[in-house]
């Protein structure tokens, strides 16, 4: 039994304290889910020494994280919603980091025939006529904002047997789905990431409305005295300069590019020299 | 099955991530199984021991809260350590420490209802000998534990089982931030999200040997401490 004890005390050694260089970042499980954070979290740390950290949970609760001042930035996608964090005085500095967009992913059999849909409207209807099964996130995410917004410009309230909110992650909404035979909204990062699509496939993209933005926000240094905002300028100012910019540029799964970059600072170069982008 | 025989090569070929994320978890947990069992056996021993006003009541909310549910106790632990709660200015959110606060709150009534449980019985029977060398109340809270020394590390036991595969108030309070408070139910819950099914089954299988090993271990050291206390 002392040896246990002994083992313990051993192993309890005082874990890593976090120093001026390593920073808090609340952020989105489709970010981490697509794997950007592994790819370029290092590469971020060799240019400047930053170590950031990331905790990824759903663009509502990551903005609630920031406002009690229990990270030093967020990264999410809600336009509205990071607008209303800035104007509320808990952020400042919001900046533009990189797209991507929404598809809507369901069984290829597409009992609903979205595939034929000619608008996000037009699909939202078409899923709302065919009772299929729909996987809401129901996370208050982005991304279960903006499947909302659709609900709304498609005049559809969703209710019934049909339509699941699951109150998870991304991924989870997507394995439902591949187990159900479901439809769900997903962003295409953690769509071409993931890694049990089963029968799935995407059936509806490419519309306008469908537009993914990510938008940067550093925690108010007013609000908040211990956030580490030195730190995090640097790394906003990292992750918007053409270097940060062309790493995002350059991350890909399975050959295929997931965000696009469109920083102020990116999209001011002559466009032969940005690596095109599709839109 | 290709799934399992696919888990079996992750573990065959595990890297320096995996060794991080299972050393991270092992301090995590017996951490909190020490602070946890160094509070609770102390007072699952006195409730065993005295009869106090009250002492009914903190039996019957003890064993009540072996059922806390982890989320809960995640959850409580969170509003504390955030910024804008009462202990804020520790900073200990999204740290290893606040995983061991959460996993100690929660196995805390395990050990404490356990060890009752364990010294009852003994209470019971060295009663009269305990008065009759007139023994303080350290001696005599002492003595009980050691003598139910094996029963007393089962509770413990039962405490870091409990820790270990816990995931609930880790992922909370912890934030499962890579490489510093990511530990492998958490990494478990990630990769599922992940629809890498395979690779959270290999992870799933590690952590079932460890809390297997850890009780051989346990086990192990008190048959040998056993046989040589006969011997003498």
């Amino acid at each position: 039994m002392r040896f246990c004890f002994a083992l313990a005390l051993v192993l309890c050694a005082v874990p890593g304290v976090a120093t001026e260089r390593t920073l808090t970042l609340a952020s989105t499980t489709s970010t981490q889910n697509s794997g950007l954070y592994d790819y370029l979290l290092p590469i971020l740390k060799d240019e400047t020494g930053i170590d950031v950290q990331v905790v990824a949970v759903g663009t509502g609760q990551a903005l609630r994280i920031a406002q009690n001042g229990d990270a030093d930035a967020v990264m999410v996608h809600h336009r509205t919603s990071e607008d209303a964090f800035v104007s509320g005085g808990h952020g400042v500095d919001r900046r533009d980091v990189m797209y991507n967009d929404f598809v809507i992913v369901g069984p290829a059999v597409d009992p609903a025939g979205i595939s034929l849909a000619t608008s996000v409207r037009d699909a939202f209807e078409k899923l709302a006529e065919g009772q299929v099964i729909f996987i809401s996130r129901g996370d208050d995410s982005g991304t279960h904002k903006r499947e909302q917004e659709f609900w709304e410009m498609a005049d559809v309230e969703p209710s019934g047997s049909w339509y699941r909110e699951i109150g998870s992650g991304m991924g989870a909404a997507l394995n439902m789905a591949s187990v159900t035979d479901g439809y769900t909204l997903s962003d295409r990062g953690t769509w071409l990431s993931f890694g049990n699509k089963g029968n799935l496939t995407i059936l509806f993209s490419a519309d306008p409305p469908l537009f993914n933005p990510y938008g940067l926000i550093l925690v108010n240094p007013d609000r908040h005295d211990h956030v580490r905002h030195n730190t995090a300028l640097q790394f906003a100012d990292w992750l918007t300069s053409v270097r940060g910019q062309l790493a995002i540029a350059g991350f890909r799964v399975a050959g295929e590019q997931l965000f696009c970059p469109n920083s102020e600072e990116f999209l001011s170069l002559p466009q032969d020299q940005r690596p095109p982008c599709p839109d | 099955m290709l799934t399992l025989s696919e888990a079996w090569r992750l573990i065959a070929s595990a890297d320096s991530d995996l060794v991080m994320i299972v050393t991270l978890s092992l301090r995590v947990s017996l951490t909190a199984t020490l602070v946890a069992s160094a509070l609770a056996i102390p007072a699952g021993a006195a409730v065993a021991i005295w009869s106090f006003p009250g002492r009914r009541v903190i039996v019957i909310v003890a064993t009540s809260l072996m059922a806390l549910p982890p989320v809960v106790v995640g959850l409580m632990v969170y509003l504390l350590l955030s910024r804008s709660g009462p202990l804020g200015d520790l900073g200990l959110l999204f740290t290893p420490g606040a995983m061991i606060i959460a996993q100690s709150v929660l196995i805390f009534p395990i050990v404490m209802a356990l060890t009752r449980e364990a010294i009852l019985p003994l209470e019971r029977e060295y009663r009269l000998l305990i008065r009759s060398v007139d023994a303080g109340p350290g001696l005599r809270m002492a003595t009980l534990v050691w003598d139910a020394r094996f029963a007393v590390t089962t509770a413990i036991l039962a405490g870091f089982g409990r820790a270990i595969a816990e995931v609930g108030a880790v992922i909370i309070v912890g934030g499962n931030i890579n490489g510093v408070t990511r530990i492998m139910t958490t990494t478990i819950a990630l990769e599922t999200s992940k629809g890498n099914l395979e690779l959270a089954l290999a992870l799933g299988i590690i952590l079932i040997s460890i809390a297997f090993l850890v009780n051989a271990l346990t086990h192990g050291i008190l048959h040998l401490g056993q046989k040589y206390q006969v011997s003498r």
